[in-house]
C-alpha cells in the first residue's frame, strides 16, 4: 500500500526542520509583511521598503542557491553557469514587464525604448506572445529548461565530469552574456530591461506589490526546499548521490546516469529561471551583467558558505553572503571582493561542511560533554 | 478501467508486481545451445600494447568457472569488454545466442542480467548497507519509477535475506564506508546477488577475506552455480581448486590453458609462467 501523501510530507523533515520551516514561515511570511505594511513609518519596529527589496532579492538568491544544491551537493556535478538559467528567467518575465510598460516609455511608443532608439518598426518575431502574462510564465519555465536540456543531454552523453564539465558551463554563460550584450540580439543590449511601470495593472513600486513579490519569492523558496527535500531523500535521491560516489558502479546496476543527471540539471535550471523572474520585478533591472562568470561562481560560493548536501545551508549561505555584501559594498566597497575570496578559501580549507556543519560539530561536541 | 492502466498492467505494473517493466527478461536470453557467453577473437589494445589478443573463451549455462593467470595478463580488462566498460577493437562478445555485448552500453548490458563484482571492492561508501542493497535491487531502474519508489515490505524482505546470506544483519544502517575490507566484498556480492543476474563476474571476491570467510564465498559461490553462471578471476589457488571444475589460464591477453586445475597446473608452459616471474 501506498503511503498517503501527507505522512510522506510530513516524513520529509525531522522536528528540526520543521521547526526551522516555521520560523522561517512565521518570519518571512508573516511578521515582516506585518510591520511593513501595518505599521506606521515613525514606529520603532518598521519594516522599511529598502529592507523588504534587500531580504526580497535574497530570498530569490536562496531559491538559485538550493537549486545549485541539489545539482552539486547531491549529482556532484559543479555547475559555474548557473547565473545563465537565472538571467535567462529574468528576461523572460522581463518581456512581460516591458510590455506592460506600454505607452508610457520616454518615446512614448507601442514598442520597448531601446527598440525605438534602434529604429526597429515592430517588435521581433521572439517577443510575440509576450504581452501576455501567462505566456511569459511559460517562458520563464521553458526557456531554462530548454538550455538546460540540450547542454546536458550533449555534456552529460559525452560523459563530460569534474572541472572540464565547470568551465564549459563558465563558457556557457559568457557566451550568453556576449550575446546579450549586442544591440541586435532584441534585449536591449547592456543596458538591458528596465524602469518597469506595473504588473497586471498594479504599479510596481506599490507596498502591496512588493510585499506580494517578496511573500511569492518566500513561499517559492519554501516549494523549493520541499521539493528538493522529496527528490534527495526519494529512491532517485539515493541514486543521485551514488553517481556522486561512484558513477560507474551504478551503471553496472542497471541504472543510465545520464537520465538521472539530467533530470537533476534540468529542475536546478528551472528553478533558478523562476528565481530569476522573481527577482527582476523586485530589483527593477536585468541586464547581462547577470550572465557575468563571476555571477555564477558567487553562487558556488553561498553552497560552500551554507554547506553542501543540506538543502538549508545554502539558503543560510545565501543570507550570510549576500547580506555581507550589502554592508560591505556600503561601509568598505573596495574591499568586498576581497572579503568573498578569503571567505571562500577560509571556508574551503577549514569547514568542509560550510556553516550548517560547522554547528552541527559544535551541537554534538556540547551534548557528548553532557 | 482507463486504457492506459491496462497497457501498464500488461507491462507488469500490475499490483503485487513490483514493476519489472523493461527488465531482464531472462527469456530474451537465447540459451538454447546451452552457451551463455562466447567471446571470439577479442583485441584490446592501449597505445599499441594488446591487453587482449584474439581472446576466444566460451562459458557454459550453469557454469562456475575460473580465471587465473599473472598479473597484467588481461582478466580485467576481459571484463571491461563483457560489461561494456572497454570497446574492443575488433572480435564480438556474445550474451546467450544472439546478444551482442559490444554494441550495448554499460546500464544495458546490466539490464540483461549481467552483474559484476569489481577488483577493488567498490560500494556505495556514504550510503548505509541497506541502501546499497536497495540500489542493487533488481527493478525498473529509470528515472520516472525512482521518483516514485518506496521501500516496501517486499524490498525490506529482500534485502533482509540477502542480509542474512552475506551475514552482515546487524550492519544494515551503518554506513557501508566504515565495513571492514572483507566486509565491503560480501557487501558487493549481496548487491549483486540483489540483481539478480544470469551471469555473475567477479573480478578478486576473496581478497582481504580471512580463511574463514574465505570458506563460505566459496560454499556460497558453489550454491549460486547452476541457476547462475559464474566468471570468478582469483589468483588464491586454494580458493580456485575448491570451487572450480574447469580453470582457464591467461597469460598475455590470450588463452594458455584450459582444463581442470590439475590438468592444467602440470602444463609446461604454464608453469614456466608462474616460475618465469
Ligand atoms: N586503461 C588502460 N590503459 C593502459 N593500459 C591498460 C589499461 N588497462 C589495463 N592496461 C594494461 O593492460 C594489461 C592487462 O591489464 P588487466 O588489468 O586486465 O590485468 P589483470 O589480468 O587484471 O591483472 P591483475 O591480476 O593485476 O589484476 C596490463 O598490462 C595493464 O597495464
Ligand atoms: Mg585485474
Amino acid at each position: 500500500m501506498r503511503t498517503p501523501l501527507l505522512f510522506r510530507t510530513l516524513a520529509l523533515f525531522d522536528t528540526t526542520g520543521w521547526i526551522a520551516t516555521g520560523l522561517f514561515v512565521a518570519i518571512m511570511l508573516v511578521l515582516l509583511p506585518l510591520l511593513h505594511l501595518a505599521l506606521p513609518e515613525q514606529s520603532p519596529f518598521y519594516v522599511s521598503s529598502y529592507v523588504i527589496a534587500l531580504l526580497g532579492k535574497i530570498l530569490c538568491y536562496a531559491i538559485v542557491a538550493v537549486a545549485m544544491d541539489l545539482i552539486w551537493g547531491y549529482g556532484g556535478i559543479l555547475s559555474l553557469g548557473h547565473g545563465v538559467f537565472f538571467a535567462l528567467g529574468g528576461y523572460a518575465f522581463g518581456m512581460y514587464l516591458m510590455r506592460a510598460i506600454g505607452h508610457d516609455g520616454v518615446y512614448q511608443s507601442d514598442l520597448a525604448d531601446f527598440m525605438v532608439f534602434l529604429d526597429w518598426k515592430a517588435y521581433p518575431w521572439y517577443w510575440s506572445g509576450t504581452e501576455y502574462i501567462l505566456w511569459s510564465l511559460v517562458l520563464v519555465v521553458a526557456v531554462p529548461a530548454f538550455l538546460a536540456i540540450t547542454f546536458g543531454f550533449f555534456a552529460f552523453r559525452s560523459r563530460i565530469k569534474g572541472v572540464y564539465f565547470s568551465i564549459i558551463t563558465q563558457a556557457m554563460t559568457y557566451a550568453f552574456m556576449l550575446l546579450f550584450f549586442r544591440n541586435e540580439t532584441g534585449f536591449g543590449g547592456n543596458n538591458g530591461f528596465t524602469d518597469f511601470k506595473r504588473i497586471l495593472g498594479i504599479p510596481i513600486t506599490s507596498p502591496g506589490m512588493r510585499v506580494g513579490l517578496f511573500m511569492l519569492s518566500g513561499l517559492t523558496l519554501l516549494m523549493t526546499l520541499l521539493l528538493c527535500r522529496y527528490l534527495v531523500t526519494s529512491k532517485f535521491g539515493r541514486v543521485l548521490t551514488a553517481i556522486r560516489d561512484a558513477e560507474s558502479r551504478v551503471m553496472f546496476l542497471g541504472y543510465n546516469p545520464l537520465w538521472y543527471k539530467l533530470t537533476a540539471w534540468t529542475i536546478s535550471a528551472v528553478l533558478c529561471g523562476i528565481a530569476g523572474a522573481l527577482y527582476v520585478p523586485q530589483v527593477g533591472i536585468i541586464n547581462p551583467s547577470e550572465m557575468s562568470p563571476a555571477n555564477s561562481i558567487e553562487i558556488a560560493i553561498w553552497v560552500a558558505v551554507g554547506g553542501r548536501a543540506t538543502l538549508w545551508g545554502p539558503v543560510l549561505g545565501a543570507f550570510i553572503v549576500n547580506l555581507a555584501k550589502s554592508y560591505f559594498s556600503v561601509a568598505f566597497p573596495d574591499y568586498w571582493l576581497f572579503f568573498l575570496g578569503s571567505l571562500f578559501v577560509v571556508v574551503t580549507l577549514f569547514l568542509p561542511d560550510g556553516v550548517l556543519g560547522l554547528w552541527k560539530r559544535l551541537r554534538s561536541r556540547v551534548r557528548r560533554r553532557t | 478501467m482507463p486504457p492506459w492502466f491496462k497497457k501498464k498492467q500488461q507491462r507488469g505494473f500490475g499490483s503485487g508486481d513490483a514493476g519489472y517493466a523493461r527488465l531482464v527478461d531472462n527469456s530474451a536470453v537465447d540459451l538454447s545451445h546451452g552457451v551463455i557467453l562466447y567471446l571470439e577473437d577479442i583485441t584490446v589494445s592501449f597505445d599499441g600494447f594488446k591487453a587482449l589478443d584474439r581472446l576466444t573463451l566460451s562459458i557454459d549455462d550453469g557454469e562456475l568457472r575460473c580465471i587465473i593467470g599473472p598479473n597484467g595478463a588481461g582478466k580485467t580488462t576481459m571484463m571491461d569488454c563483457i560489461t561494456g566498460k572497454t570497446r574492443p577493437d575488433s572480435g564480438s562478445a556474445y550474451f546467450g545466442q544472439a546478444m551482442d555485448l559490444t554494441r550495448m552500453t554499460e546500464p544495458e548490458i546490466a539490464a540483461m542480467g549481467i552483474g559484476r563484482k569489481f577488483q577493488k571492492p567498490t560500494v556505495f561508501e556514504r550510503h548505509s548497507v541497506f541502501e546499497n542493497l536497495e540500489l542493487a535491487l533488481k527493478r525498473d531502474k529509470r528515472v520516472r519509477y525512482s521518483l516514485v519508489a518506496q521501500v516496501d515490505d517486499e524490498v525490506r524482505d529482500r534485502v533482509s535475506d540477502t542480509l542474512q546470506r552475506i551475514r552482515l544483519e546487524g550492519e544494515a544502517e551503518r554506513m557501508a564506508g566504515l565495513l571492514s575490507h572483507g566486509q565491503k566484498q560480501w557487501l558487493e556480492i549481496g548487491m549483486l546477488l540483489m540483481q539478480e543476474p544470469r551471469l555473475l563476474l567477479l573480478d578478486e571476491p576473496v581478497a582481504g577475506m580471512t580463511d574463514d570467510e574465505t570458506e563460505r564465498t566459496a560454499e556460497l559461490f558453489q550454491s549460486l552455480a547452476g541457476q547462475h553462471s559464474l566468471v570468478v578471476v582469483e589468483h588464491d589457488m586454494a580458493f580456485v581448486a575448491s570451487i572450480a571444475s574447469i580453470v582457464t589460464v591467461l597469460h598475455e591477453g590470450r588463452v594458455l590453458a584450459e582444463g581442470t586445475l590439475d590438468k592444467v597446473q602440470n602444463e609446461p608452459q604454464v608453469i614456466e609462467v608462474y616460475l618465469g616471474r
